[in-house]
């Protein structure tokens, strides 16, 4: 099992990853229920996604395709860090950037543009995984507040914000049921990707190492964002002022989730995929067209 | 066009490792890098503080980590840490003994004479804490000379290897409730089983011999100051080598593999009246670390008291509150996610940026309407 790196294939040692397969396991059983785990110390910081790290390293073997992504972007530096310390412990697996290629996806904010299909695996990296924290501070009593389903409280959270503001002001991390049952919180995703969990053909995995908890979206699971009848959930909102898409300015895609950024030399405010696969492949496919047109 | 940089993240991690290898080696030809003895002799305190926090005993790692990240305390702790995930447990030692320590110091602030007498060893307690300028050039002959002419003059064999413990006399005395070992229950393992609240005392105990001094100091003194009233009275504190026993594998019976440097610290507080209407007694704080580390054992020691009261009657305050505690100590966790801020939040900014947009502009809509109206 050793390799010439002196640790042993992925890192962990056997009895944690079975642990975690099991924690698993009974995450797809309950689905949106927190299992709790011991969760190991990994060489990474607490909250730079030990806890999808373990998921994937319990879950990995050779033949895996990787993409790991942070930020919607395979190059950033917590992406990179972590793809290549899955691939130190990790000899036999290969790595990818293109989401269609992946069987197994790692990504920290975002879930990637294009829709995951039935062979794949998304692992989310989550750092507060109870989305009743903003209104009990102590586990024990939340824990029993999930049991009986009791989310009156959240739901007079977001009451108070329309009163206040006009508005439910979560921005990310929406609170979201999971088959009709337990209320997650989806990880810090945007409001923007939590629609693409409902029902999704790909198992999604959320792994909390420091607050130790392994939860799951099954498959074809109802994914629901709260909200009420008369206030619905909303995404972000990318019009501007005349009530038009904005579109990215690298590729023109007009449906995907922006990052905002002001021009260094023109000062002026642009906006760009902040899924950067998805980015290329728009790129690619407008290119391809403009040539064919030549 | 402008330029988002979307690629160069491996470049730049190389980079910053580059330069950070280069600040450890950076005295040049005048350098010598730090051996592990050294460190281990020269730096027993931090030595002591990454092997405890780490939750590793293991004197070359821990010396190796505070080499390599250059006497970080947090990063060397949380290297052996990690190290930790990649081994199994492959036994447990029974309960030990602490009677049958090789001590190094023990002291009772509760008794002037206690059996076996006050051993004050090395300490700073007493010691004024002026900078001694001769140090500022030392040569290596008066280094050396100070231990030579320290060990000629002491008679080892007049001092005895172990000391009774203050407890058995209190609790002879009667003062002491009689140990009460829960029959069959296994200590809790904290590297193997999450907290899940209410925790035995056994985790709350492990959780804290693992945590970082500072923050344990810091909920400690808050009890101390009067956000908690235990009154501790150190019984004992106590440092010095403890045998370490593990099953034989073959035969299971317990045998020692070695010694570890600890500090233990035992205090006793204030006697509560008895819900059953038996006899009032002093209650008990207990603290224990590796290496030397008082401030550390002690501030355990405190807030397992004051645990028991949080307990026992619900907290009135946060250091008897086991959640607020035990969850808030651990320097790996705090600190990783601390740092972890540092990284990008793009997504979740844009997504804030939205909301507070959104909001804003409700709000200048509504006002409008209120002056039309």
């Amino acid at each position: 099992m050793s390799q010439n790196n002196g640790y042993p294939f992925g890192f962990l040692d056997e009895y944690a990853k079975k642990e975690v397969r099991r924690s698993v396991l009974k995450a797809i059983a309950l689905p949106g229920y927190q299992v709790p785990y011991s969760s190991r110390e990994m060489p990474m910081g607490r909250g730079f996604g030990t806890g999808g790290l373990q998921l994937t390293l319990a879950l990995i073997g050779p033949g895996e395709v990787l993409k790991v992504i942070d930020q919607g972007s395979d190059d950033s530096v917590n992406a990179v860090n972590l793809r290549s310390f899955v691939e130190l412990t990790c000899p036999g697996i290969a790595t990818t950037a293109k989401t269609e290629e992946a069987s197994l996806i790692q990504s920290r904010h975002r879930i990637p543009e294009k829709a995951l299909n039935d062979r794949q695996l998304l692992v989310l990296q989550v750092p507060y995984p109870d989305p009743l924290s903003v209104v009990e501070p102590s586990e024990d009593r939340r824990k029993a507040m999930h049991g009986e389903a009791d989310y009156a409280r959240l739901l007079v959270k977001l009451y108070e914000d329309i009163v206040k503001f006009k508005e439910i002001t979560i921005s990310h991390r929406y609170p979201t049921r999971i088959n009709g049952h337990y209320i997650i919180d989806p990880s810090p995703i945007p409001r923007f990707d939590v629609p693409k969990l409902h029902q999704s053909a790909a198992l999604a995995l959320l792994g909390a190492g420091r607050e130790k908890k392994i939860y799951a979206v099954p498959p074809y699971t109802d994914a629901v964002p709260i909200a009420f009848d008369d206030i619905p959930f909303r995404i972000e909102d990318f019009n501007d002022d005349q009530g038009r898409r904005r579109t990215c300015q690298r590729c023109g895609c007009q449906t995907s989730y922006l990052d905002e950024f002001i021009d260094s030399t023109s000062g002026e405010k642009l906006y760009q995929c902040s899924d950067i696969d998805w980015c290329n492949d728009q790129l690619t496919a407008t290119q391809h067209l403009e040539e064919v047109d030549i | 066009m402008s330029y988002v940089a979307i690629k160069g993240g491996g470049r730049a991690i190389q980079g910053a490792e580059e330069l950070l290898e280069y600040l450890r080696c950076e005295q040049g030809e005048g350098g010598l890098p730090l051996d592990l003895a050294t460190i281990k002799s020269q730096l027993r305190f931090l030595h002591g503080r990454v092997m405890a926090e780490g939750g590793l005993y293991h004197p070359d790692l821990a010396a190796l980590a505070i080499k390599q990240f250059m006497g970080d305390s947090l990063e060397a702790s949380f290297a052996l840490r990690a190290y930790r995930s990649t081994k199994p447990r492959l036994a447990e030692t029974p309960c030990l003994d602490t009677g049958s320590m090789r001590l190094v110091r023990r002291i009772s602030s509760a008794f002037k004479d206690i059996p076996g007498g006050q051993m004050l060893g090395a300490s700073t307690d007493f010691s004024l804490r002026l900078l001694r300028m001769e140090l500022l050039d030392e040569s290596p002959e008066r280094f050396q000379e100070v231990a030579a002419a320290w060990l000629k003059n002491m008679p080892a064999d007049q001092v005895p290897d172990t000391f009774p413990k203050v407890l058995d006399h209190l609790r002879q005395e009667g003062l002491l409730p009689q140990v009460d070992i829960p029959e069959g229950k296994a200590p809790f393992d904290i590297t193997r089983e999450p907290l899940i609240f209410p925790v035995p005392r056994s985790a709350a105990l492990a959780t804290m011999s693992r945590a970082e001094t500072g923050s344990l100091l810091a909920l400690a003194y808050s009890n101390m100051r009067g956000y908690g009233d235990i009154h501790p009275t150190v019984a004992e504190m106590r440092v010095g080598y403890l045998p370490m026993l593990l099953p034989h594998p073959i035969s299971g019976e317990a045998m020692e593999v070695g010694e570890v440097l600890i500090t233990e610290c035992e205090v006793v507080a204030m006697y509560e009246e008895n819900d059953s209407g038996g006899t009032p007694h002093f209650t008990l704080g207990y603290g224990a670390c590796f290496g030397h580390n008082e401030v550390k054992a002690l501030a355990m020691a405190v807030l397992d008291r004051s645990l028991q009261k949080g307990m026992k009657g619900g907290p009135a305050n946060p250091s008897e509150d086991p959640e607020f505690v035990l969850l808030h100590v651990d320097g790996i966790d705090s600190m990783g996610f601390c740092t972890h801020y540092k990284m990008p939040h793009y997504v979740t900014f844009q997504s804030d940026m939205d909301r507070l947009r959104t909001t804003q502009q409700n709000l200048a809509d509504h006002k409008g309407q209120e002056v039309t109206a």
